[in-house]
């Protein structure tokens, strides 16, 4: 027992462990720490080199990377499928833009501008609607939940459509929360650069900070009961883990990180958003990054959500080169249809012929050097 | 009152109709296919361009083979390779299908409404003293008679045997010498051709655009409520479904005007939550047992 617990690193045998504290660790091989901490440096120093508009796709992109991991906590990790996810971004993105809203404004508002409020906030109010929806998880199991939680994004697009006062009504739309820090405004030029320099900078942060928390829930006794779960979820309530309340617990975390996502989402593009935009092909989106990037992994969900988010951009370009692709939405071959075919058929495609999604050709292509000259 | 009553009837038999074919799909292969409100689209628009060559009634079922043999492909291209992987991932892969042949079938459309060319129209028929449009009778009777041939098919013929065979335990069937593989087939082609009828119904009088495919998914409720593995389930749950949201229509606007104008189009997801919440099964779905 004690000299297993003893911490030895040798040098050039990253995968030798001999204590269970180092085959736990956040990052389990020095490899990944160093590269973690590259990747952290070179997208803090895209910030000085990219032009603006794309800062801010990338900023939608980062935001979505935190919805993302979220559903991957609740599908990929737990195993509970959520057609909802759509929804609980609603929650959010209205929780905090009615917080931060203007209280004379034409809608619901209460002035409350500061970010380390209503973000916090956004993602509580989700979690609580998580947890009101999750006894009916607890009840159903597999595709009857999926049905439901799609039932749930139809319930709230109507409501949503009929709250005019919160939502400035379908079709209007209102503005999104405003980001403040103790009276610095994120959203206009400072002493960080441009808006979309110090957008990108604060969504940057935030998803580091999600995803290390999320990194770290999967490899604490509740991840590896959420594993468990998914697996079998009655011989995991044979060894011990409590079924409702790790189900519960999913749901509710899930939704928080759904709920802030949708704060930052439409406060990091544009600043305006619609009732409608809310829908089951907003789901789906989420449903494909998780796929496309790799089921149960935090890493794969940001590589999903870069993928699918900068996806409309590169086919906004194909009319350029395929000229009988038109950018024109009336006309029949359109851009938005090719958008709309190709999440389809990546979903189709990843789930046919590479079920673990980016994260799995990522461990293709390292497998591969990993053993070369060998081929196993 | 009764109008109201007679299309919630109609409305519902192609609630019925929709979600024969889910249940379908979900006895022989235990997956819920999304696909079905594209294979709904395709059917429709099939119907509105071939009902210009050949008039409604060849069209309907030219378009229903037509269907058919589209869900036949498909099903042989994407599903069948799945055959033993968890049901969640075919479900996912049936939902990418759905969103790429929707799209195809919605560019057909364009931005207009298009017509399927069907006889009845909005023009009212009385019956018994009261005025009701002729297209709910039609409906309520094509998807009488439809559900009728369906259970004498599975009941007496050799397919509808292996098909029940199949659903109550794909391994022994197998042993049986029943053909799995053909029995799948079956089930997505006939899923196929039913929404395909289902949507011509749809497109009548109003015509079909961008938008109705979301009324196939209101089929969803109607399987859930009546149960996900009973047919006779679905055809309850779709016309309960149809008749609810048609009463919403009506009254709701009187009785609870709180709830905001447009309410009936959730209606069935309202009835689906309180159902759920009572019976987790549906009303007619048989409970799983779980051996450990």
């Amino acid at each position: 027992m004690t000299h297993t617990d003893r911490k030895v690193r040798i040098w050039g045998r990253p995968l030798l462990y001999t204590s269970y504290a180092q085959d736990m660790a956040l990052f389990d091989t020095r490899a990944k720490k160093l590269w973690c901490g590259g990747l952290v440096l070179f997208a803090l120093a895209l910030s000085q080199v990219l032009v603006d508009h794309t800062l801010e796709l990338l900023a939608t992109a980062l935001v979505a990377a935190i919805g993302a991991i979220g559903l991957n906590l609740v599908t990929g990790y737990a195993g509970q499928v959520s057609l909802g996810h759509a929804f609980f971004l609603a929650i959010g993105a209205y929780t905090a833009a009615a917080l931060s809203g203007d209280p004379a404004g034409r809608t619901l508002g209460f002035g409350v501008t500061n970010l380390l409020i209503w973000l916090p906030a956004a993602g509580l109010v989700a979690a609580l609607a998580g947890v009101l929806v999750a006894p009916l998880a607890t009840r159903l199991r597999g595709l009857y939940l999926a049905i439901v939680t799609l039932g749930l994004v139809f319930l709230g697009e109507h409501v949503f459509k009929e709250w005019d006062d919160l939502t400035g009504g379908p079709g209007v739309g209102r503005p999104a929360a405003a980001p403040e820090l103790f009276g610095w405004r994120l959203d206009r030029p400072g002493p960080l650069g441009s808006r979309e320099q110090q957008l990108y900078l604060l969504v940057l942060v935030v998803l580091v900070v999600f995803a290390v928390g999320a990194r770290n829930l999967a490899r604490s006794r509740i991840g590896r009961g959420f594993a468990a779960i998914r697996d079998r979820d009655i011989a995991a309530e044979v060894m011990g883990v409590p079924l409702t309340r790790y189900k519960v617990l999913a749901f509710g975390v899930s939704s928080f990180y759904a709920g802030c996502a949708g704060a930052l989402l439409y406060t990091v593009s544009g600043g305006y958003f619609e009732a409608g935009s809310f829908s089951l092909l907003l789901s789906v989106q989420y449903i494909a990054m998780v796929l496309i990037g790799g089921v149960a992994t935090v890493s794969g969900s940001i590589a999903g959500a870069l993928f699918i988010t900068l996806l409309s951009p590169v086919t906004r370009e194909l009319p350029a080169l395929l000229p009988f692709i038109s950018g024109d939405s009336t006309q029949t071959p359109n851009v938005f249809q090719v958008e709309t075919v190709l999440y389809g058929l990546l979903i189709i495609v990843f789930l046919v012929f590479e079920p673990r999604g980016l994260f799995g050709l990522w461990l293709r292509v390292r497998t591969y050097w990993k053993s070369w000259p060998f081929s196993y | 009152m009764i109008e109201t009553l007679v299309r919630g009837l109609g409305n519902g038999s192609v609630y019925a109709l929709l979600a024969l074919g889910f249940v379908i799909i979900y006895k022989a292969t235990r997956v819920i296919s999304f696909a079905q409100p594209a294979f709904m689209i395709a059917g429709a628009v099939a119907v509105s361009y071939l009902a210009e060559l050949t008039g409604f009634y060849l069209a309907v079922l030219c378009a229903a083979l037509l269907v058919a043999g589209i869900a036949l492909v498909i099903e042989r291209i994407a599903i069948r390779p799945m055959v033993g992987r968890p049901v969640f991932v075919i479900a996912i892969i049936s939902l990418g299908i759905d969103v790429v042949v929707r799209v195809v079938a919605n560019g057909f459309i364009g931005t207009d409404v298009r017509q399927v060319g069907d006889p009845w129209g909005f023009s009212l028929v009385t019956v018994a003293g009261v005025a009701v449009q002729q297209r709910w009778i039609a409906m309520f009777l094509t998807a009488a008679v439809l559900v009728g041939l369906l259970f004498l098919f599975f009941r007496h013929t050799r397919y509808g045997l292996a098909m029940r065979a199949a659903a109550y335990d794909q391994e022994t069937a197998l042993a049986q010498g029943v053909s799995v593989g053909m029995v799948f087939a079956l089930s997505w082609g006939l899923a196929g051709g039913l929404a395909a009828i289902a949507g011509t119904f749809v497109g009548t009088g109003q015509g079909v655009d961008q938008l109705t495919w979301i009324i196939a998914l209101k089929a969803l409720p109607a399987i859930i409520v009546g149960g996900l593995d009973s047919l006779g389930g679905a055809v309850l749950g779709g016309l309960a479904i149809g008749v609810v949201e048609s009463l919403a229509q009506s009254y709701q606007g009187e009785v609870a005007p709180w709830l905001g104008q447009n309410f009936a189009v959730v209606t069935p997801y309202a009835v689906m939550l309180v159902v759920l919440l009572v019976r987790p099964y549906g009303l007619f779905g048989t409970p799983e047992v779980e051996r450990v």
